[in-house]
């Protein structure tokens, strides 16, 4: 079920009150963060967070068309390399 | 021959029925639609009047998002998802599953056919 239009979207506080100092000494520095679970807000647009994926902070650039996602939606938590022999296949 | 929507010419069916093979109506919205125009669902396509065509064709094109125009909406849905690089935009790229469902066995409509590898042991019942 989708979160009450009411409440807002849902941002940690943490995170929320970096980005406001940010926009407030209209400063761009990369913000390092764990909290996957904030929705991305407009006020984000433009700034660079690293996301935890877990091991790492992944570095994610926001534009206007990810407003609305979660950040932890452009940090993939899993690592895939290829199956063994998969190689040949994936050169093509 | 009733063409509704478009290309869309079931004939023979019950009404009801014949509208669910429109792209964008199903069942539901095919009872919303009869129901609307006040055409009875139980009518064969072939027997509706002129009338009861162009009263659904209507209401269709007013109401509804159907065929190419609905095609074209969630092709760049997925378009947008797949260029801004979030997760469901990564599973659409690369084939599999898109809501989180499991990829150890089935998966086959979005992995397509099955690709056997070579020398990969069998789970042996005993």
């Amino acid at each position: 079920m989708a979160r009450s239009v009411k409440k807002g979207p849902f941002v940690d506080d943490h995170l929320l009150k970096k980005i406001d100092a940010l926009n407030a000494n209209n400063e761009k520095r990369v913000v390092k963060t764990w909290s996957r679970r904030s929705t991305i807000i407009p006020d984000m647009v433009g700034h660079t967070i690293a996301v935890h994926d877990g091991r790492k902070h992944v570095p994610v650039y926001i534009t206007e068309s990810m407003i609305g996602h979660k950040l932890g939606e452009f940090s993939p938590t899993r690592t895939f390399r290829y199956h063994a022999g998969q190689e040949r296949a994936g050169r093509r | 021959m009733a063409r509704i929507a478009g290309v869309d010419i079931p004939r023979d069916k019950r009404l009801e029925v014949a509208l669910t093979y429109i792209y964008g109506v199903g069942p539901t919205r095919a009872q919303k639609v009869c129901a609307e125009t006040e055409v009875s669902p139980d009518t064969r396509v072939k027997d509706l009047t002129d009338d009861e065509v162009a009263r659904l064709r209507s209401w269709i094109e007013a109401n509804l998002e159907v065929e190419g125009d609905l095609r074209r909406e969630v092709a760049q849905d997925v378009r947008r998802k797949v260029d801004i690089g979030c997760y469901q935009g990564v599973r659409h790229r690369r084939g599999l599953p898109v809501h989180g469902q499991r990829t150890h066995t089935n998966a086959r409509t979005r992995k397509g056919p099955k690709k056997t590898v070579a020398g990969k042991k069998k789970v042996r019942k005993h």
